[in-house]
């Protein structure tokens, strides 16, 4: 068989785990080779170790059937090893060409020699249907663009295996495509693929064969094409996962939350968010869908009350809140899951019990005349714990460092919905979790739609939007590009939204 | 948190036993004895019941500049202006005790009330700079320091000058003095002064401000993360400018230990050394305020002792104020000492775990 890339019973530890238990993968020639494990598996371990920036404790690595040892990433290029990180690493105030060649700069005596460089770009975009302009400051590109022009700086080092980490996880739905597309056309011209991921759909779709890991463990290497979904999630997860979210029919009450005109300036002093006008409903989850950084942020934060509104008004059960301090709003009925958990979610440095109270540490029974009340609180904390899960070693005395991403969003997530909230919004509520947190924290979310509780949701994940949603607001560029109903649109819609075209506007 | 707090102490132990190690070698290469020495540096500060009250009265103003340092750190801010409070703290109480001729007790009473108002209002200052323009307290009160010290050179010789000489205020009258007859009969004739028993009170008030109260709960959250903590409805800017005030007040209490306590008159064109000695001690505590106290009490005997060091051996001083220097310069890099000390656990356990062949096959 003609493998390029032989990964054979790669073993790496580090203290008190074992990130890779004696793996094998096997890439193909000419293959796109899917690499499905939820967080924490030993994906990015294995691929490092390939990529050089880690060294096995024990096993083989074979290129073209011959033994190597990659000591480095430098080695890994020259191998022909090829790497798009999530995070893309590029110079922003460069243009296309400086940061393809950027660290392989071609000269004409004491002068770097752009234009051929350009000339080879150009080439190499054509040959794969990248549609790149060398010439374009990456400042000014679109998050898919760049995207390529991390594949261009691979393909113009003449990588032949080529690893894409989580390469969907900012794309729009059609970039999703066009990238697929992109990947296809690699394939063809004799380039072998390593796709880094944990979403199912993107695996049917592209990929030939699946290698799934669990716990550092090799679970096996399938045919795609002869593998179900439901299979390749239960390889994963190691047990049946639900797909589909029970929804039951609800009648929505009044609006709780009402945006008028709302315009907001983001953080360069520019309106992030124009004029924009929504309501979310007593018992509905309303999604806010779109790209990131098109004015979600500015948007959640003037609800909250963390950035100063420019103009226009929010009113919370008919109370105009808009010039409200933050602790007010708070106590009118607003939770706030926020986007990241370790900067507007958690005090690290306190336990779980300390940033369970972290909103109604001034409230009795917790605290009477200044004086924190240990025991209620002990006894709020050891409640709170119990009912919504949350795994932590100490119970609550557990320190919030110490715990995992899904357990510290539990915690998030169980303070704010233990309010009993009128209004809760929820963002990226799921983001860097493990599927069994994922199905949690969907729950806990629909719960409160069903005790007639309004919720916003803002998501990057449109699966996320679609399943839970009742109905979807689609903003760009920080206007609103239309409200739809979740039961009667598509995802192709909404992510023509997404990228700013308007609905009836499309052909 | 006991875990953590003995994980503290044992590192600034660390940090004190590398820095009398340095002071050993460096004892010595200038040809003496580490023995003799340190044998002198500490029975200067602790061989006699003056002494021992001699140690306690030059601890007493670093207690409170080392609280005002810790206290503010807790909230995230690097208070280094505690100098400056001091002398606005005892230029407020020796003020008051010039010019009123009140009974004792009241006048001592309304004398530190002055001392911490305007204390307070030297930290309030940068920590509303902080608060509303976002001036860095550091720079603020850097250069309050500066406004703290050309004002009493001022003030001391256009109102309180002293009979013989500008540079000093006139000698406080007894009445208006922290120390009091019986403690320095007690003590034999030290400097121990009333201070030290406010001081112990301030500790007790300041760790319960910190672990039990709501107050205490708000300011170490917006110390270890401002962001969550305005997200809960916590007003950062206010209680910035509350923490700000409070360690100034803390210092200025701690300027009317010393110069209306330790001392009996204010002189000029000095800005006083604990105030700089505080960070010193907040840093050995790890901001903890009982470790402010065994800090301040290890430099008090340090500082007692290193003239008895000299007089006895051929040691200079300064040693002593090297060693000082060095334990600093340990405490501060003590994440250094602690990653070590996670290595080599790591390197046991890696160890332990190869011998006993648990390791393989491990995984969860």
């Amino acid at each position: 068989m003609d493998y390029v890339v032989e990964l054979l019973d790669i073993r790496k530890e580090f203290p008190s785990v074992v990130a890779c238990d004696n793996i094998t993968f096997q890439l193909k020639r000419g293959e796109i080779h899917a690499l499905l494990g939820e967080n924490g598996a030993g994906k990015s371990t294995l691929t490092n170790i390939l990529f050089g920036l880690y060294q096995p404790d024990s096993g083989s690595i074979r290129l073209r059937g011959r033994e190597v040892s990659i000591p480095n990433p430098n080695v890994a290029n020259h191998l022909g090893i090829g790497m798009v990180h999530q995070h893309f690493k590029l110079v922003h105030n460069f243009t296309v060409t400086e940061n393809i060649i950027l660290g392989s700069e071609t000269t004409n005596g004491l002068f770097i020699d752009l234009r051929s460089a350009a000339a080879r770009i150009t080439e190499l975009s054509n040959k794969y249907g990248l549609n790149v302009n060398p010439h374009a400051k990456i400042s000014d590109v679109s998050v898919g663009m760049q995207q390529r022009v991390e594949i261009l700086k691979m393909l113009y080092r003449n990588a032949e295996i080529l690893i894409f980490d989580e390469p969907t996880a900012v794309l729009t739905p059609q970039e999703i495509q066009e990238l697929m597309k992109i990947m296809k056309n690699l394939i063809a011209e004799g380039k072998s693929i390593i796709l880094i991921t944990h979403k199912l759909k993107e695996i049917k779709a592209v990929a030939d064969r699946c290698t799934v890991i669990r716990r550092g463990k090799l679970i096996g290497t399938v045919d795609v094409a002869s593998t179900s979904q439901e299979t390749l999630a239960e390889m994963m997860v190691g047990r049946k996962i639900t797909f589909t979210i029970d929804k039951q029919e609800q009648v929505c009450g009044g609006s709780t939350l009402v945006l008028e005109g709302l315009s907001v300036r983001n953080n360069n002093g520019v309106l992030g968010v124009k004029n924009l006008s929504l309501e979310v409903h007593a018992g509905e989850i309303v999604g806010l869908a779109g790209i990131d950084g098109n004015g979600q942020v500015e948007l959640v934060e003037s609800i909250i009350g963390l950035r100063k509104v420019e103009s226009g008004k929010i009113f919370l059960k008919g109370h105009d809140i808009t010039t409200l301090p933050i602790r007010d709003r708070l106590n009118s009925g607003v939770s706030h899951i926020p986007e990241d958990r370790h900067k507007h979610g958690l005090v690290l440095e306190y336990t779980v019990g300390e940033n369970l109270i972290l909103k109604i540490y001034n409230q009795e029974p917790f605290s009477r005349r200044g004086l924190l009340q240990r025991e209620a609180i002990a006894e709020h904390s050891n409640r709170v714990i119990q009912e919504f899960d949350v795994r932590a070693g100490q119970g609550a005395a557990t320190s919030a460092r110490s715990m995992s991403g899904g357990n510290q969003q539990k915690t998030i997530v169980a303070r704010e919905i233990d309010r009993n909230p009128d209004l809760l919004i929820a963002v990226q509520p799921t983001r860097g979790l493990d599927v069994g947190a994922i199905e949690y924290i969907h729950r806990r979310l629909l719960g409160q739609r069903n005790k007639g509780k309004a919720v916003l949701m803002v998501s990057l994940e449109l699966d996320e939007i679609m399943n839970l949603s009742d109905r979807i607001a689609v903003i760009n560029n920080g206007e609103l590009i239309g409200v739809v109903d979740a039961n009667d649109t598509t995802e192709n819609e909404v992510g023509l939204m997404m990228a700013g075209i308007k609905r009836g506007a499309m052909a | 948190m006991r875990i953590k707090l003995s994980k503290d102490s044992i590192l600034s132990l660390v940090a004190v036993i590398l820095g009398l190690t340095a002071g050993a070698i460096l004892m010595r290469l200038t040809g003496n004895s580490p023995i003799e020495g340190y044998r002198y540096l500490f029975s200067g500060g602790a061989m006699n019941i003056e002494r021992i009250g001699n140690t306690l009265a030059t601890a007493t103003p670093l207690i409170f500049t080392g609280l005002a340092v810790a206290f503010a750190f807790k909230t995230g801010l690097f208070n280094i202006g505690a100098s400056g409070q001091m002398l606005m703290g005892g230029l407020g109480a020796t003020a008051v005790g010039l010019t009123l001729a009140w009974p004792k007790p009241i006048l001592l009473t309304v004398m530190m009330l002055v001392a911490l108002f305007a204390g307070g209002l030297w930290g309030a200052i940068p920590g509303w700079l902080k608060a509303k323009f976002n001036v860095h307290e550091v720079v603020a009160s850097i250069m309050m320091n500066w406004i703290a010290f050309w004002t009493v050179y001022y003030a001391v010789p256009a109102y309180f000058k002293g009979p013989f000489l500008e540079t000093e205020s006139r000698r406080l009258p007894s009445s208006a003095s922290l120390k009091v007859p019986w403690l320095t009969n007690l003590f034999q004739g030290s400097y121990i002064n009333l201070g030290i028993f406010i001081a112990i009170a301030t500790i007790i008030i300041i760790a319960f401000i910190l672990d039990r109260t709501t107050l205490g709960y708000e300011l170490k959250a917006v110390g270890h993360n401002k962001h969550a903590a305005q997200a809960s409805g916590i007003n950062v800017n206010q209680r910035i400018v509350l923490s700000m005030a409070i360690a100034g007040a803390l210092a200025g209490l701690g300027g009317a230990s010393f110069y209306v306590g330790f001392a009996s008159n204010m002189q000029i064109g000095v800005l006083p050394s604990q105030g700089f000695d505080g960070m010193a001690v907040a840093l050995l505590a790890a901001n903890s305020p009982w470790g402010v106290f065994s800090g301040s009490i290890f430099f008090g005997i340090l500082h007692t002792g290193k003239g008895f060091m000299n007089a006895m051996t051929n040691i200079p001083p300064e040693i002593a104020d090297t060693i000082i220097a060095t334990i600093i310069y340990f405490a501060a890099t003590s994440v250094l000492v602690e990653r070590l000390w996670v290595r080599l656990k790591k390197k046991k356990i890696l160890r332990f775990l190869e011998k006993s062949d648990v390791g393989a096959g491990g995984g969860e």
